[in-house]
């Protein structure tokens, strides 16, 4: 269960044992002190697991990977057995298990309130939001694996960069300077904030694009997260006409908003109950009638 | 970034106790489009040859029909191709009001309605296919 690597060190003890007294003292008492830490942190580790005994408990199964470490490349699962507590979440046993045993568990996590997006995971067979998922939804053991579909640096952190890329395809920023006459902002109605609500909710977890059967592999889909993002600015009414055909365009292509087939698994998984699938299918009608005017 | 570990597919068909309703709406009618295409063409090629074999005698048609219909097996799958039809064109409508963008919310549940009413219809037609032939 340990991640730390233990057989590179016991292999060099056993030599230093079989060469007996032609290894330098100076040396002997650095494998002396490299044996004792060992066993130390052994023992420490064993405390903390006893200690849990009559203690609620819950178990993460941790997918654990790391090309940089010789003896770590292999990907494998770290069970790690933590006390459980009321209101507790993935992210919180994540968290515990990396300052009681083992600090290189990678993740990332920031805000801890749903807000960042940082720490999307698969966990227990679905894309979920670390810390907005209590223990308490979940079967034990927890199996807890970095985003699908994504290329793994370490642990639970994978390569964000195209899902990133694809958010820029769509020029997700608000682009007209045109002020209506005699005013010195842009204003919106009531209606319209209601209408694009929901959209603006997105906080760039990528969770929806891992669920997506479409956008897995090397797929050159948009991706949930960036129609949505479209979607957000096409909608707005304060955006101007031309910027909003430039838009449609994008989304109009082979790889936008054409690709997706309905299967909800983003709307299923969207950590903020954003109705994805929905503005996909509203941008599909409104690529439709931006081509098709019969009147 | 120095090297990345690529787990291929993760989320394939040995996932499928995950998946949602939405999914298993596609894959059943991805599947039921294919049967049917499938089943258009041996249709075709079982019409195109009968009927010229026929040359003109009624009789030699009306006979491969009849043979078709006394095996057991046909019978049956009749009433699979059914199933499957009715799957396709329940599922379909369900797919025009996704489309239209008319009760997203509910799509889950249009979808088990349109399972549910392909199993009534499938069993409410067993007698008049099966008759006969057990």
């Amino acid at each position: 269960m340990s991640t730390q690597i233990q057989e590179g060190e016991q292999t060099e003890d056993e030599q230093a044992e079989e060469q007996g007294e032609s290894v330098p003292a100076n040396q002997q008492r650095r494998m002396q002190e490299k044996r004792e830490r060992a066993d130390s942190e052994e023992r420490q580790r064993e405390e903390a697991e006893s200690s849990l005994d009559d203690e609620d408990t819950r178990t993460l199964k941790v997918f654990r990977y790391d090309p940089e470490v010789e003896g770590k490349k292999d990907p494998r699962f770290d069970e790690f057995v933590v006390p459980y507590r009321k209101g507790m979440t993935v992210l919180d046993a994540l968290m515990w298990a990396r300052d009681h045993y083992d600090s290189s568990l990678t993740f990332r996590h920031s805000c801890r309130q749903a807000i960042c997006g940082s720490d999307a995971l698969f966990v227990n067979g679905r894309q979920r939001l670390g810390c907005k998922t209590q223990l308490s939804d979940l079967q034990n053991p927890v199996r807890i694996e970095p985003l699908p579909h994504q290329e793994v640096v370490k642990d639970l952190v994978v390569d964000m960069q195209h899902f990133y890329d694809q958010m820029d395809a769509v020029e997700p920023y608000f682009n007209d300077d045109d002020v209506p006459d005699g005013l010195e902002e842009q204003r919106q109605t009531r209606e319209n904030r209601e209408k694009i609500k929901m959209s603006t909710r997105c906080i760039w977890c990528g969770a929806c694009m891992s669920s997506c059967n479409i956008a897995a592999g090397q797929n050159e889909y948009l991706g949930p997260a960036a129609i949505n993002k479209a979607y957000r600015f096409a909608m707005d009414e304060r955006e101007g006409e031309a910027m909003k055909q430039e838009r449609l365009e994008i989304l109009e292509q082979e790889n936008g908003v054409w690709r997706c087939q309905t299967q909800f698994s983003c709307t299923e998984v969207c950590p903020k109950d954003i109705p994805l699938t929905d503005h996909i299918q509203e941008l599909k009608r409104e690529a439709v009638k931006n081509n098709l005017k019969f009147w | 970034m120095s090297q990345s570990y690529d787990r291929g597919l993760v989320e394939d068909f040995g996932r499928w106790r995950d998946f949602s309703a939405g999914m298993w709406a596609w894959v059943f009618h991805k599947f039921t489009g294919w049967v049917l295409i499938g089943y258009l063409f041996t249709h075709i090629a079982v019409l195109s040859t009968a009927i010229p074999a026929a040359g003109g005698d009624p009789s030699i048609y009306t006979g491969t029909l009849q043979g078709l219909e006394e095996l057991l097996v046909v019978r049956f799958l009749e009433v699979g191709l059914l199933a499957v039809a009715v799957f396709h064109i329940l599922n379909g409508i369900r797919l025009l009001f996704v489309d239209l963008g008319v009760g997203l919310t509910a799509q889950d549940k249009s979808f088990y309605a349109s399972l549910v009413l392909t199993g009534a219809i499938v069993i409410a037609s067993v007698p008049t296919f099966l008759a006969g032939a057990i």
